[in-house]
This record gives structure tokens, sequence and C-alpha cells, in this order.
């Protein structure tokens, strides 16, 4: 009833082609962007802030990044946490070696580094697939990680191997407060989000989704492996270059190469698969539950009153947050986009199903 | 339908996240960041069995601190530095005051709480851990690595080993490794050998082992090839007891091992068995074994089965270790409330009674915690209070002290400690000065 797309007549190729055809989804982004934007920091306290809005969105914008890799052009890869580490690296050196630079110019320099690596590591995804290349990546993950802990040039020399930013501003504005962090993060999520979604839709979307269900009718239906392989591996880099900069710069504030070790790539993972493969909403959902239930489950029994020692609390967590995780894979392998999109399906037809 | 379950959740976290506990206005409250699960959590348990049964203790026997009860809430992070600070994040608020210090017992979380506590205005207590140029109070206002630091700890192994060669001049040609958990925790002393080694012609091996520290093959056979004079360990957790099991296998003398205080628990050497006899570990004073405080601990706490360990448990050392960490904390509360009356501190009034902190022999034997550890006293320019410490021997049952006391050299350690706080303010732009109140 409420949500019916009868009488929505598409009277252009532009309206036909709207990111968000139906007009109630359109609402619905306006009002959650303007939620995020203007209502949020109205009563947000800092430890909403730093724990969990900022966390989830720049864990949304990895799990977007390993998405067009792995869930639009189906190249399984496990060296997400050494890219983050790349693009959080990058933009540290570039800032203490020429303090000045604009903060946003620090991010895409992260990126585009993350960029350059994640192509050459994609190097091998044009001969090897599959578990295979899951190997291949790990191995860029190890190195990496090891590149960050043993060259001390990326480090500035730091005795313990940690490195540490503080004071940014941008254009003037300090970007020191959690509200400034998490707007800016806000920010650089909608617009990189708004910037994926259309890329996936479009031509080379499709290039990688074709190359993503069968490579070789892909290939004699003229997509170069090459370019679509690169371009998903480009993109994808770039994407967790920028989150592995905004992970270090906005939510840690001082790292060491641990933040972004193996852990970190899984971790990554788990959100795809849970959000679901080859869905932007899903990277958002996947995030928001991986890091979300283990907090609330390590609180609720303090929030219930029941009095529970503070290893068994922790146990619990494990226990109940591994029992959820194949619960919902159980019931909907496809993630919770798929969830989504059944809801979606019925509220069409609510309340008069057929 | 799961859609409305996870709506259900959302909003169920969202109510969490503003729904602050009531407390009553008496009341200091206390984090406790603890880890009692994972692979740290063998030393993670007695020392925060420790710590809560210190504030037990005063609670039961004192009333609290001058009538100022403590409240103190746990909070699991598993050594995770993300967590850690979570934890952080979420307790810092709490009770009337907030929170009065934190204990976060990982190097890592020290470190990434360093940037934040100035602006929270809570005072870190890392005993032993931490940045060592935290010392330096003009930089570091809110850091107090209490009872020395990992600078100070390398240089008393060095200073022991110096004394069985006989003499600092005996050392020149000798070959000193390092095998360090691949963290800023296990990097932290190699700026200090790497000083040590330039003044007194000795070399140095630095070998990183990755967390958690159960594959140590390629490490030790290192050892083996190049045979090091002396080995230092700076593990943690599973990492230790691993390191002496493997010296045992490659044939490496434990007698020439030495750990850090992280290093010299029971824990660590107990897995080993008798491969651990003979292994040394620095400790920061106090070694294990009950004293006479333990006498109240009997009365107040455990005859009334209130304790947080088992009694054979409250004489190890980390459990030893997290009485002296609560003590400390509890002294300084109570020196600030001398200053700003007997009420709920809050962290900056706390600050001020950390940086003014001075237990006396007297005090100390007052306190129940003679010949355990010696005086301290804390000051602006020396946030560490005190720089003694001792070897200790395992004898394959009990740690045996088998050294006198020694004290860092702070010809050595003082313009190191100097250099690179000067490096941090400039970085961060921090102007070096005292805080008064």
């Amino acid at each position: 009833m409420l949500y019916r797309e009868a009488g929505q007549f598409k009277t252009s190729y532009r309206s036909d082609q709207a990111i968000f055809p139906i007009v109630q989804d359109r609402w619905f982004m306006w009002g959650l962007i303007a939620f995020g934007f203007l209502v949020l920091p109205l009563f947000a306290n800092q430890y909403l802030y730093t724990e969990v809005l900022i966390p989830v969105l720049i864990l949304s914008l990895a799990a977007i990044g390993l998405n067009i890799l792995t869930g639009y052009c189906g190249q399984l890869s496990l060296g997400t946490g050494g890219f983050m580490a790349v693009g959080a690296y990058a933009s540290y050196n570039l800032l203490l070696r020429l303090p000045d630079t604009n903060l946003i110019v620090v991010f895409l320099f992260g990126g585009l580094m993350a960029m350059l690596v994640g192509v050459l590591f994609g190097i091998p995804s044009l001969r090897i697939k599959g578990f295979y290349l899951a190997v291949a990546t790990l191995a860029s993950q190890f190195f990496l990680e090891w590149v960050f802990a043993r060259v001390k040039w990326f480090t500035n020399y730091a005795p313990s191997g940690s490195v540490a930013v503080a004071n940014l501003d941008l254009f003037g504005f300090p970007i020191q407060t959690p509200q400034q962090k998490y707007l800016f993060v806000l920010a650089v999520v909608v617009v990189l989000g708004f910037a994926a979604k259309n890329l996936v839709r479009g031509r080379i979307g499709r290039m990688w989704m074709a190359m993503r269900d069968m490579d070789i009718a892909a290939e004699i239906i003229g997509i170069r492996p090459l370019h679509a392989k690169l371009s998903a591996f480009a993109v994808s880099s770039f994407y967790i270059g920028v989150a592995g900069a905004l992970w270090a710069f906005l939510r840690l504030g001082s790292w060491e190469p641990l933040a972004f070790d193996i852990n970190r790539s899984f971790q990554i993972l788990f959100m795809v698969i849970i959000g679901g493969l080859g869905s932007i909403l899903g990277s958002f959902l996947g995030a928001a539950f991986i890091v979300l239930i283990p907090i609330f489950l390590n609180q609720a029994p303090g929030l219930l009153g029941v009095p529970l020692s503070t290893a068994m609390i922790s146990h619990l967590e494990f226990m109940i947050f591994g029992v959820m995780i194949v619960f919902f894979l159980i019931v909907e392998p496809h993630g919770f986009a798929r969830l989504w999109a059944i809801a979606k399906e019925k509220l069409r037809l609510w309340p008069f199903p057929y | 339908m799961m859609k409305y379950v996870g709506t259900a959740v959302a909003v169920a976290l969202g109510g969490a996240v503003f729904t602050a506990p009531a407390m009553a206005q008496n009341e200091q409250f206390i984090p406790a960041l603890v880890y009692r699960t994972g692979a740290y959590a063998p030393n993670g348990v007695p020392f925060a069995n420790g710590i809560a049964d210190y504030y037990k203790l005063v609670n039961a026997r004192d009333n609290g601190i001058n009538g100022v009860r403590i409240v103190t809430e746990e909070c699991e992070f598993g050594y995770a530095t993300d967590r850690g600070v979570e934890c952080y994040e979420r307790l810092k608020k709490n009770g009337p005051t907030g929170a009065a210090y934190v204990i976060p017992l990982s190097t890592g979380v020290t470190f990434a709480l360093t940037e934040k506590t100035t602006t929270d205005q809570i005072p870190i207590i890392s005993m032993g851990y931490g940045r060592s140029e935290s010392r330096d109070g003009s930089v570091f206002q809110w850091n107090f690595p209490l009872l020395g630091t990992y600078w100070t700890a390398s240089d008393i192994i060095l200073q022991h080993i110096a004394k069985k060669e006989g003499g600092f001049d005996k050392l020149k040609g000798k070959k000193i490794a390092l095998v360090y958990h691949d963290s800023p925790y296990g990097k932290e002393p190699i700026a200090l050998l790497t000083e040590r080694a330039k003044r007194h012609g000795f070399e140095t091996m630095f070998l990183p082992v990755t967390h958690p520290g159960v594959e140590q093959k390629a490490t030790w056979l290192q050892i083996r090839q190049n045979r090091p004079d002396y080995v230092l360990l700076w593990g943690w957790g599973v990492m230790n007891s691993t390191a002496i099991k493997e010296a045992v296998a490659v044939g490496y003398p434990r007698e020439k091992l030495y750990g850090v205080w992280w290093s010299g628990a029971e824990p660590d050497v107990r897995p080993a068995e008798d491969g651990a006899k003979g292994y040394n570990a620095v400790t920061l004073q106090h070694t294990a074994g009950q004293f006479k405080l333990h006498e109240d601990l009997k009365k107040f706490i455990y005859d009334k089965s209130a304790g947080s360990a088992k009694w054979e448990e409250t004489g190890e050392i980390l459990y030893v270790r997290g009485l002296i960490n609560a003590m400390l904390g509890v002294e300084a509360i109570r020196t600030a409330q001398a200053k700003f009356g007997n009420k709920p501190m809050t962290g900056a009034q706390v600050r001020w009674g950390l940086e003014n902190l001075n237990i006396t022999e007297a005090r100390i034997k007052e306190l129940g915690f003679e010949g355990v550890m010696k005086p301290i006293k804390v000051t602006c320019a020396d946030h560490e209070g005190a720089r003694t410490g001792r070897i200790q021997t395992w004898d394959g049952k009990n740690w045996q002290i088998t050294s006198d006391w020694y004290v860092s050299d702070d010809n050595v350690i003082g313009p190191m400690v100097k250099e690179a706080a000067a490096k941090y303010a400039a970085e961060k732009k921090i102007t070096p000065g005292c805080l008064t109140n």
C-alpha cells in the first residue's frame, strides 16, 4: 500500500535510468541522508559517534570496495587489510612530508596508491581463479603487513613502529571532535557510495558481472578480461585504500600495522558475505551487523541486569555471534541484501498478497 | 521477518547507547579494562583479579577512600586495541565524576588512548609499560608509567648482565639478541639496546615474533645459528612459554635468557615445566608471594568468599602487580582528596594526585606493602616515580630474587627521554609545560 509503484510512469530515458527508479526509495534515501547530516548530530553522543557511526561507515566503505571485486567481478580477495594499510600509510606519509596538503588530496592519494598496489597484485588474477587467487591475495596481505612493519621509512623511523596523526583540518575547518569526524566520514561515504552504485549499474559494472558469471562467455562477447579484472581491482583497491586512510586518521588516530592484519581482511570479507555479494546496500548492512552485534551482545547482560562474569559475557558473545552468523546464512544464503529485496517485494503486494 | 529482527536489535542497541546507569553521588568510578579471554588471558586474569580485590578490600575495610566508595566495572577487550578503546569510550563518563583513571594493561591501548585522554582529562596509569618517553610529564601530562618503563627494564637487565660479565667494558664484542612481540610493546626496548650497544660496543640482534607468538621455530633457529651470548625476551601471553620451550628445543641455556616483567610470571614458565628452570626475568620491584596485606585480604574478602581468585593464587606475580597498581591509583585519589576535599574526584583532580604522589617507606608499611616495593615519588618532570628493579630466577617451582636492587642509569635514559618527548611534542604541536592543578 505504502510501497507501491503503480502510477509512477517513466516518460523519459532519464527517469527510467535513475539510480532509484521508485519514488519511495528516492525519498527514503534523501530522508536517510538528511537524517545522517542534520538530525543525528542533534542528539548523538560521543560514544555513538566514535564506536558506532564512524566505524560502521568506514568499514561499509571498505566492504563496498571488496564487494566490487568479489561480489561484482567474482575475484575472491583476502588482501583487504593490506590494501587498507597501503591507503593509511600512503596518506600518512603524504601528510608527514607535505604537511599543508589538503585533507581531501591526502585521502585521494591514499586511495590512488592502494589502487596502484591493487592493480599490481591483481595481475595474477588473469591467470588464476577462485581459491587460488585467494591464496595469491593472501600473499599480498602478508607482504604488505611485513613492509609496513619492517621498512622504517614508512613509519618515519618511529622507534615503536606506531604512527599517529592529530590536528586535522579541511579548508580551515578543524576535523577533531567526533562530530566533525563523523560528518566528514559521512560525506565521503555518501559521495563514494553513490559513485559505486552508479558504477556497478553502468557499462563497467555489467562488464564485471559478465566476467563474474562466466568469463569465457564474456570474452566471446567482446569483454577484455585484462581490462575488466584489472579495472575491478583498481576501483576496489581505491575504495579500500580510502577506507584504510579514514580508519587510520579518523577512527584510530594512532596505529600500527597490526590494525590492518589478516583479521581485518576476514572481517571485511564476512561483512560482504553476510551483507550480500554483489550489493551496495549489503555492504552497509553487513558492516553494521559485524561491528554492532558483538558490542551489543557484550553490553546486553549488563543492560538486562543479569550478573555474569566478564569472561562469561565474552564467551557468550562469541557463541551467540557465531550462531547468528550460521543462522542467517542458513535462512538466507544470499545475505541481508536479499532479505531486504524479499521484504520489498512483499511490501509491494501488501496488504493484498496473491 | 528477519528484517524486523534486525530493526529490533538496532533499536535495542540505540537504546543501549543512551542509558547510563544511575549511581549514588558519593562514589568514585574506576573503569577496569581486562582480558579474561583470548591468547593473553592466562596473564590477564590474575592481574584483573588483583585489581578487583584491592578495590573490594578498600570498600570492605575502610568503607572506601575517606568515605567515598569505589565503584568499578569491568570491560572485556581480549587485548584487541580497537575493543579496548571501545571499552574506554563506553566507561569513561560513568559515575558522578567520570572515570578517575584508566589502567589499559596493553601497550597498544595505551598508545591509542594517549591522544584521547588529553581531551577527556582522564589520566592513564601504565605501570611498567606504554611509551617509555611518556615519563616526561611536561609533554605527556596525562600519562603515568609508574614504577618503571621498558627502557628502565631493559637497562636493568643490561646492568645485571654487565655485572655478571664483570663490567660494561667486558660487553665489548658480545652478542645480545632480543626476541620480541612484533608490536609497539616489543619494539620499545630496541632504542635503549641500540644506544647501549653504541656505548659499549656489543652486537645486537632483533628477532620479531608475530602475534600471538605460537610459531617461533624460525626465530630460534637463528639463535641456534648465531649463538648470542644473551637473549632478552619481550613476549606476552602464550609467546613466553613457547619461547622457553623453543629455547629448550634448540638447547639454548635458560640461564642466559632474560625476560621483561610481562614475561616473568607463573603462567609463562609453568607450561615449560622443568625446562624453564634457570630462566630469569626482570621485576620492577615486587615478586611473587603473599605479604602483610594478605592478612587483610583474607579477613575481609576471602574468609567471606568474596574473592575474585582462589586463595592460593593471591601470591602470584601478576595478582600482586594488580594489587600494587590498584593501590597506587587509590593512593593518588587519596592525595587528590587531601587537596580538593573528601568527595569523588574528577579525572583532572586525580591527575594532580598522581603528579604529587609520594609514598614513603612509612606509608608503604602502613598500607601493608612492606618489602614488596620501594618508595615512589612522582613529579611533573618524572612521571615514572621510581626506576628500581631486581632480577628473579625460576627455580622450577617458585620465582626467587637472585640480584640486588638496580637503578636504571639516567645518564643513558634521560637524554633519550628528552629527545623522544621533544620529537613527540613537535609532531603533535604540544607546548611542553606542567599543569598546576
